[in-house]
């Protein structure tokens, strides 16, 4: 009987205890990606020297991306439009799917669905070289030569991101809406000059900087997790999968938790 | 010169130093030898300043490297360089790159100063077919050669080598050996080299300390430690199976 006690009281202890070490590290980990943006920030002053390596980034984050981004913007769209059209045509209200298209996208869907692709395409990149860079040595080495990693490393990638992400959105808005304009086209009976014009009265200066604002959030949010993960990894190969994954899956739920926030900020009466 | 004072270091439950202690002087070649574990490569990275001891202290030149902020370390690590044990070259750079890169960083010079000095430290190094090669394409050697190029392109005081030789062919090994030498003999710099191949201890060393669960156990000349009576030592330098030495 003892030994039972005993033996539930270890587990206890055991859940306890793996929790609290759970909780320390998110702790520090937050701690060090809010140190890591300020670090950023304070570094920007050299971002002009730095433009080659930022070009590259933009580069491989955004350009390499595009293909991805233009299907899934594109296919996005003409679901969204499809569903909704389907619907409203029931009721004889399919002239309302381009209000619909260009509210969805602007206020949401552009930002929401080029920060997924980015988080998938280049965040797990970052996380993936620098976790490599750290667990061979070379985040050391650069810090032996006297060079700062955040100079040298993560800003050209945070601003890289900062400029690419609001342009994909806006990129990703263009192509979802002609999505929804396709759709409607072909199964909706609406003309493609009737569709625009009515997309056109229906852009809204608020919905635009709103959802700009929030891809240029995203874009930090994305690009410093995957880093800070990155230069958090330790234990080899193993270190850097596992830097990776929780880069991804952070970015992913950060940018719902943020998204709302600021979608609420924004709309939910506050602004 | 190089002082450690006293230092301790525990990671969680694990003693790794123990109130280790050493002076290394002024173009001494100096060679910490032991199991793997011992925490050589510890020592190397308190001296570096990547680790903090918890107890004791650690020198250059009389300014302490623990505790100091990021921009005292970068100051005292520029009288450094650190050849790692993989190279840790960067991977998207090319050899001559690599090699320029801190002088690039930190604008030490225009594109035709950079690229002669770069031109003389590979020359010195018999890389100069290598120059324009990526990481990739080159042997595990030639990396620790161009690591050590890098290393040495800042004409530092001291050089901090983690097992130059481990992994290389015995010809390659004396081959880094003699670049060590050379460095010594050349530049006048102050070494600290971290191994378990006896022979380049044997090679290089001016004295050879033998770390062992985390406190040195013998410190001497390369002719005292081959004499040394002490039974760790023994089964060490001889590579014995039998002996004191759990294995």
């Amino acid at each position: 009987m003892k030994d039972i006690v005993r033996n539930y009281q270890s587990d206890i202890y055991g859940m306890f205890s793996s929790v609290g070490e759970r909780m320390l590290y998110q702790i520090k980990f937050s701690g060090f990606t809010l140190i890591l943006i300020f670090n950023t920030f304070i570094q920007l002053r050299y971002a002009f020297s730095k433009r080659r390596e930022i070009v590259k980034q933009m580069y491989v984050s955004g350009v390499k991306s595009m293909l991805v981004c233009s299907i899934v913007a594109l296919f996005g769209g003409m679901i969204l439009s499809l569903h909704s059209g389907v619907e409203l045509k029931k009721w004889g209200q399919q002239d309302v799917v381009p209000i619909l298209m260009i509210n969805v996208m602007n206020k949401e869907m552009g930002s929401f669905l080029t920060a997924i692709i980015l988080t998938a395409f280049s965040g797990a990149a970052m996380a993936a070289e620098i976790g490599t860079m750290k667990v061979s040595e070379e985040i050391d080495a650069l810090e032996m030569m006297s060079i700062n990693p955040v100079k040298y490393l993560v800003m050209p990638r945070i601003v890289s991101m900062m400029i690419m992400l609001p342009t994909l959105s806006i990129y990703t808005v263009v192509l979802g809406v002609f999505g929804g304009a396709v759709v409607s086209y072909f199964q909706l009976g609406l003309t493609f000059e009737d569709y625009y014009h009515r997309v056109y009265e229906s852009i809204w200066l608020k919905d635009m900087y709103v959802g700009l604002l929030k891809s240029l959030v995203f874009a930090i949010i994305i690009s410093s997790i995957s880093c800070a993960n990155g230069l958090m990894a330790q234990n080899g190969a193993l270190g850097v999968g596992r830097a990776t994954r929780i880069s991804v899956v952070s970015s992913y739920l950060m940018v719902l938790i943020i998204g709302y926030f600021i979608t609420s900020l924004f709309y939910g009466g506050f602004v | 010169m190089i002082e450690v004072r006293n230092i301790s270091k525990r990671f969680g439950k694990v003693v790794v130093l123990d109130d280790v202690s050493l002076t290394i002087e002024n173009g001494e070649t100096f060679v910490i030898i032991g199991q793997s574990g011992a925490g050589k490569t510890t020592i190397l990275r308190h001296i570096a300043g990547f680790f903090d001891p918890d107890n004791g202290d650690v020198l250059i030149d009389g300014i302490k490297m623990n505790g100091a902020g990021s921009g005292k370390k970068m100051l005292l690590r520029e009288k450094m360089g650190f050849l790692f044990q993989s190279g840790a070259l960067i991977n998207w750079l090319n050899v001559k790159e690599n090699v320029a890169l801190p002088l690039v960083e930190h604008k030490l010079g225009t594109k035709g100063e950079i690229d002669k000095i770069v031109d003389e430290k590979l020359r010195l190094l018999q890389l100069d077919d290598a120059a324009d090669k990526m990481p990739s394409d080159i042997s595990g050697g030639m990396k620790k050669r161009v690591g050590l190029a890098r290393a040495i392109v800042r004409n530092p005081e001291i050089i901090l080598y983690d097992e130059p030789t481990s992994g290389l062919d015995p010809v390659m090994s004396a081959k880094i050996d003699e670049l060590i030498l050379r460095m010594q003999r050349e530049l006048g710099v102050t070494s600290v080299v971290v191994t378990h191949d006896m022979e380049s201890a044997y090679r290089i060393a001016d004295r050879i300390a033998m770390l062992y669960q985390g406190s040195i156990i013998e410190c001497g000349t390369p002719d005292q430690i081959r004499g040394s009576v002490n039974p760790y030592v023994r089964q060490f330098i001889e590579g014995k199976l039998t002996g004191p030495i759990d294995v």
